[in-house]
């Protein structure tokens, strides 16, 4: 008897098999990019000279091992740090700030300069709440740049500086780069950790 | 005469597509083994808080992990206070300056002072250690960090 021969496997739904394995990790596949709040710490000194600060340009910020704030003197609900940092802030007492639209108080900070938010916390507070409070005093200097930059280049500071990480950004990036500058002078960021 | 039949029909032939397969296969594998998932595997747990304020951590070259949390499930055994993770295992507070200095010792010289130290701490840990760890990065003067963090109100989910 002749041999028969074993019949070829039919092989024409591979590619669809394998097609859908290609499409299922392709779509499970994320690419995580990470993001946080940047901080920069202050270096090793051991010549420390004492500044002078006045009372009244510091801004305390006091977050007890229970995750309760006191700030200024006062305890104070989360929700309404941003808006009494802002308040802060953009005092302006001594009318060097002639863009601040603060109630220029004697009692508060004389201008953004000078005024300075120091923050303490306790070694059992959690950082959960930390995250929280670093977070929203950030948002209390993004929101009055952003005003500011709106003022001046009618742009909120947040897109100018998403613009200027855009490498597909078409305008020219050393004029956004001084303006972006500029803000930051007329609001710096001076956020302090007591250790 | 048979020898001269004339071939059957003018249709054009299909296209072999035997090996198709095969390239989908290789595609199929240069994207299983260029996905990586994740460069460390966690012994901590790691829930991250949420903040709404954040900017991207782009050029992960650049970026130096430090990962703090209460020991997970599977190795209840180290205690149920939070820790330090390094790389792949456990470590000390002690620890950070060598591990410091070793990420950039394996790094282009040009490139060090733009190492960022990116902290991945559990939502629960408290204060004290990272404090600890800060104190750690100022000795060795890695003074640019990044609090990593979920996007989302802080005010949200607890």
């Amino acid at each position: 008897m002749a041999k028969r021969a074993a019949p070829e496997v039919n092989a024409g739904s591979m590619a669809d098999i394998a097609f859908l394995l290609l499409i299922f990790f392709l779509v499970t596949t994320t690419i995580e990019v990470d993001s946080g709040i940047n901080r920069k710490l202050p270096p090793m000194e051991e010549s420390e000279e004492d500044v002078i600060i006045k009372q009244k340009n510091i801004f305390t910020v006091l977050l007890n091992g229970k995750d309760q704030l006191l700030v200024e003197d006062e305890i104070m609900e989360l929700k309404d740090l941003r808006a009494a940092a802002k308040e802060f802030l953009d005092n302006g007492g001594d009318g060097s700030c002639d863009y601040c639209k603060g109630k220029r108080s004697p009692g508060s900070s004389d201008n953004p300069d000078k005024a300075i938010i120091s923050l303490k916390n306790e070694r059992e507070t959690s950082y959960k709440t930390y995250i929280a409070v670093q977070n929203e005093l950030v948002a209390a200097y993004n929101e009055l740049r952003d005003a500011r930059a709106q003022a001046l280049y009618g742009k909120p500071f947040t897109e100018m500086q998403a613009n200027y990480k855009d490498v597909n950004w078409p305008g020219n990036k050393e004029k956004l780069k001084e303006k972006i500058d500029q803000i930051k002078i007329d609001y710096p960021q001076k956020l302090s950790e007591v250790q | 005469m048979s020898k001269f039949k004339k071939k059957k029909g003018g249709e054009i032939p299909a296209v072999n597509t035997a090996a198709l397969p095969d390239i989908v296969f290789m595609l199929l594998f240069f994207f299983m083994v260029a996905t990586v998932m994740r460069q460390n595997t966690l012994k901590i747990e790691n829930n991250l808080p949420f903040a709404d304020q954040v900017e991207k951590l782009d050029k992960k070259d650049l970026v130096m992990y430090i990962y703090a949390g209460k020991p997970s499930q599977n190795y209840k055994q180290f205690g149920t206070e939070a820790r330090i993770q390094l790389n792949d295992d456990f470590a000390s507070v002690k620890d950070i300056a060598s591990f410091i200095a070793q990420e950039r010792a394996s790094k282009r010289e040009e490139l060090i002072p733009f190492l960022t130290t990116a902290l991945k701490v559990d939502s629960d840990a408290n204060m004290g250690l990272i404090g600890d760890i800060k104190q750690e990065l100022r000795k060795v003067n890695a003074l640019k960090i990044n609090y990593t963090t979920k996007k989302g109100s802080v005010f949200g989910r607890d």
